[in-house]
């Protein structure tokens, strides 16, 4: 089933209708870490917290093609293009390569979808923020700010 | 004039350079890095290399280009995105000329070196590889051997700098007394320049 019948099908069920200016389709959420289990863990984190059986389309692209820390352009592409509903891709990484990464294939213009983003936002945090958001059906742009509102949470 | 066949050759002998100091690499990035600066452009240059000479651009730029897309997918590191942006900001800013002047290659250099500063946010004293690649530029109008010389004149003035940008930075104050290894292998790039013209 595709994502936008299933999400009909939840919509039937549930009675509840998502307000009209949202899309039907979802933005997709890639993780980009050093380590492929960081980047698995946060994924399978966000979408249990997002209520388990959410149709946001996730992908990891963590570590390098040979197992080890470190970042892999070819994950990452792969990560994006996986995930691409045609509402966007928004990215989040961990540090240092992951970011440079994926702003250079940004760059590049033709490696990630259209409207692929680099978000600003903390790894965790951030990623549950747009796990969530994307579920309600809302845009790139607000996946965006949800995520990087997650930086001013503060917890003491 | 400086043909494609010259800047094969700069690859060739940058990749020769990098096997030959790989584990001098590596081992200046132990104390103040994640000790695998070696092996990651090892492994960037090796695909390079072998790109370049499965694919042979016929052009400066296009085989700029290529270079630097193996870096940005081989590398691993945060050098593969920083090393392919120089080459391949470098290699469109040289266009479809078959051929360039040394004067040409300079300005192109340059929007490559101000394209690595624009994506890693370093700029010139905080210990980066950025130290190495603005004085070689600056001094390329003087020729290849010039800029060699500048290149590591400023990889060496990196030793007593405390790192801004990069994994050195949270050490400190630490980070000083240590010569970068970003600068450094910068420095083995921008010689690989001189020997491709047989300086």
């Amino acid at each position: 089933m595709s994502d936008e019948k299933m999400r009909a099908e939840n919509e039937k069920k549930s009675g509840e209708k998502v307000s009209d200016y949202k899309s039907e389709r979802l933005v997709g959420i890639v993780l980009v870490s050093h380590s492929a289990q960081v980047a698995a863990s946060v994924a399978e984190l966000a979408q249990g917290l997002a209520g388990g059986d959410t149709a946001v389309p996730v992908a990891a692209a963590g570590g390098t093609e040979a197992g080890g820390l470190g970042t892999s352009a070819e994950l990452i592409a792969a990560a994006a293009a996986s995930v691409d509903r045609g509402a966007g891709v928004a990215v989040l990484t961990d540090l240092g390569s992951a970011v440079l990464t994926v702003k250079a294939l940004l760059a590049e213009g033709d490696e990630l979808p259209d409207s692929t983003s680099l978000v600003d936002a903390p790894f965790v945090e951030g990623t549950v923020a747009a796990v969530v958001t994307a579920a309600t059906g809302a845009d790139l742009a607000a996946v965006e700010a949800a995520a990087a509102e997650a930086y001013t949470y503060r917890k003491v | 004039m400086l043909d494609a066949d010259f800047f094969r050759r700069w690859m060739t002998a940058t990749t020769a350079a990098v096997d030959r100091e790989a584990e001098r690499l590596t081992a200046l990035d132990s104390p103040i890095g994640d000790a695998d600066h070696g092996s990651n452009l090892q492994r960037g240059f090796t695909a390079v290399t072998a790109a370049v000479e499965k694919e042979a651009p016929q052009t400066p730029g296009a085989l700029l280009m290529l270079a630097g897309r193996q870096l940005i997918s081989t590398v691993g590191g945060a050098s593969g995105p920083l090393y392919g942006t120089l080459l391949r900001r470098t290699g469109k800013a040289l266009g479809d000329a078959g051929e360039v002047s040394e004067d040409q290659f300079t300005q192109a250099l340059r929007a490559g070196v101000d394209a690595v500063m624009a994506l890693g946010g370093a700029a010139p004293g905080d210990k980066t590889m950025i130290d190495a690649l603005v004085p070689a530029v600056d001094a390329l109008g003087d020729g290849f051997a010039a800029a060699r010389a500048a290149a590591e004149e400023g990889a060496l003035a990196t030793t007593p700098l405390q790192a801004r940008k990069g994994r050195a930075s949270y050490l400190g104050e630490r980070s000083i007394g240590h010569q970068d290894p970003g600068a450094t292998s910068s420095a083995l790039l921008i010689a690989g320049l001189a020997e491709a013209n047989g300086e």
